[in-house]
């Protein structure tokens, strides 16, 4: 019975720095630029396709793929950013709704036309390809690396915004865009670096998905951004903190739910959001407006 | 002239806030600008700033159209803004609330954190702050002192008075003769008359959106019909 709530515990927290690394990004963007965007989940699929194409290109090396995937998935959010959602700004909430959601699909339907309709086997990656023996049961490498990159991830982001300026003027653009701009801050550069940067994090997500979901699917970033979103509500929309902690509760929710509850198992995702949502409107880390 | 302005108007939405509104401050000068509350004063400093472009109308700074131009333009041409609600950054110390326009303005010259701190002391000692913990007198110097960093040409200054007690207020003119001793322009808006009358050379008075009257701050002291007419509470 231990041995077994140990492993739940480990699928739990895996699960949960996946739904963080593309929770972060959705948090920071949301947090800067204050839009919601629906396509992080596109930025997702399309880091773990482009990772998949790069790879099978260099003779199977993932961690090349690793590298170059999620760069060329930023070339396409600096598009979508620099030419498409800046105009929509100065407009209300649904627009920018309207918009990502747009990309959601026009991405979904690239990525059937370049890559076909059907799910793709993905390989496997030397050296993390096996298990090791936790708790008198065989656990797979591949998942506590991803547990080492989340929290790694989370330092990296806390060290970048809090110690170095690049940091500071996020911050302070982030808390008030106008005098930002005022002291000389260019905002609209800003904004188009934040979220390329954030397309950046939630496509990392995809290429470290490759192992790890087994398939590609277009559409497979819509499960996950359902995932990052609640994660991002409950931990208070734009805080990276509450996005930390709401992935590690979601993550571990889910992998007790489908243990112990398998046909409960999105429900109690939700049953939470709706609690914390009643409790506390503004999520875990969030401002209370 | 450092600065210019000709036939501005300025909207909020459909309201026409500043109607042809014309003034011009000279080099090292502090010029006042001034009139009851809600005539226009802080919608003429967001409009040369850039913060409310305004919809016609020329703004001439240092030689160069600038109206239309973004903030972070002017910033690095030479323009510095205090806001009236100061505008502190909450999440920064006010160590990086002071460095930060000094590093995005990109503009050298006399001012820096140092000289900053000989200025107002207490900064000194409340380095490590977050704003969010910083008292009201204390913000109002660090949005002044943050101003100063960027080594501007022009400071805009809205409602540098408000709020403060008079020996407080008596100190912050010796600042602003301070700041134009050091070849900084002050263009301030203020409704507190004798500390106007103290730091600044010349007053534009401004009344309903429009320019009304303009003179030597002598001359508009004393200038009865006018102190009773646009200024007297």
């Amino acid at each position: 019975m231990l041995e077994s709530l140990i492993h739940v515990c480990l699928a739990g927290l895996s699960k949960g720095m996946f739904i963080w690394l593309v929770a972060s990004g959705l948090t920071l963007i949301f947090g800067v630029l204050g839009v919601l965007n629906f396509a992080h989940g596109s930025f997702y699929m399309l880091g773990a396709y482009f990772c998949y194409t790069l790879l099978s290109m260099f003779s199977d090396n993932f961690w090349l793929g690793l590298a170059l995937g999620p760069l060329c998935v930023c070339a396409v959010g600096f598009v979508v950013e620099r030419f498409f959602l800046r105009y929509v700004y100065h407009l209300h909430l649904p627009y920018q709704l309207l918009l990502t959601f747009a990309f959601v699909i026009i991405f979904d339907n690239l990525v059937k036309i370049l890559w076909g309709g059907g799910s793709i086997g993905s390989p496997t990656v030397t050296g993390m390809a096996g298990s090791v023996s936790i708790a008198g049961r065989l656990f797979p490498t591949y998942s506590l690396f991803i547990m080492a990159v989340g929290p790694l991830v989370a330092l990296g982001l806390w060290l970048m915004l809090e110690k170095t300026w690049a940091g500071r003027i996020i911050r302070a653009a982030s808390s008030d865009r106008e005098m930002a701009s005022a002291l000389g801050v260019r905002v609209p550069a800003l904004y188009t670096g934040v979220f390329v940067f954030g397309t950046w994090l939630g496509a990392m997500g995809g290429g470290l998905a490759v192992p790890y979901v087994g398939l590609l699917t277009p559409g497979m970033g819509e499960g996950i951004i359902i995932d990052a979103f609640v994660v991002a509500v409950i931990g208070g929309l734009g805080s990276l903190k509450g996005a930390f902690l709401g992935a590690l509760i979601i993550g571990l929710l889910s992998s007790f739910g489908t243990r112990f509850i398998p046909s409960f198992d999105m429900f109690l995702i939700f049953i939470l959001m709706a609690g914390v949502l009643l409790w506390r409107p503004q999520g875990f880390f969030g401002e209370a407006s | 002239m450092i600065l210019t302005l000709k036939d501005v108007n300025t909207y909020y939405g459909t309201s026409h806030v500043l109607q042809d509104i014309s003034l011009d401050v000279d080099t090292a000068e502090v010029v006042a600008l001034l009139g009851r509350n809600g005539v226009g004063k802080t919608t003429t400093l967001r409009s040369i700033m850039g913060l409310t472009p305004p919809k016609s109308g020329s703004i001439v700074f240092n030689g160069q159209e600038v109206q239309g131009r973004p903030p972070y333009a002017l910033a690095s041409l030479g323009i510095a803004y205090m806001p009236d609600d100061l505008r502190i950054f909450p999440d920064l110390t006010c160590e990086e609330n002071l460095e930060i326009a000094a590093r995005v303005a990109k503009r050298s010259g006399y001012w820096n954190k140092s000289r900053v701190h000989e200025l107002f002391p207490v900064l000194n000692t409340r380095r490590k702050q977050k704003g969010l913990n910083m008292s009201g007198g204390e913000k109002k110097m660090l949005s002044l002192g943050r101003a100063l960093m960027a080594n501007p040409d022009l400071v805009l200054l809205d409602e540098p008075s408000e709020g403060l007690a008079p020996l407080i207020v008596r100190m912050l003119a010796d600042v602003i003769n301070t700041i134009r001793g050091h070849e900084v322009t002050v263009l301030l808006a203020d409704q507190n008359l004798r500390f106007c009358r103290r730091v600044c050379d010349r007053g534009h008075i401004i009344e309903k959106g429009r320019m009304v009257h303009s003179d030597t701050m002598e001359g508009i002291m004393s200038t009865e019909r006018v102190v009773k007419e646009y200024l007297a509470l």
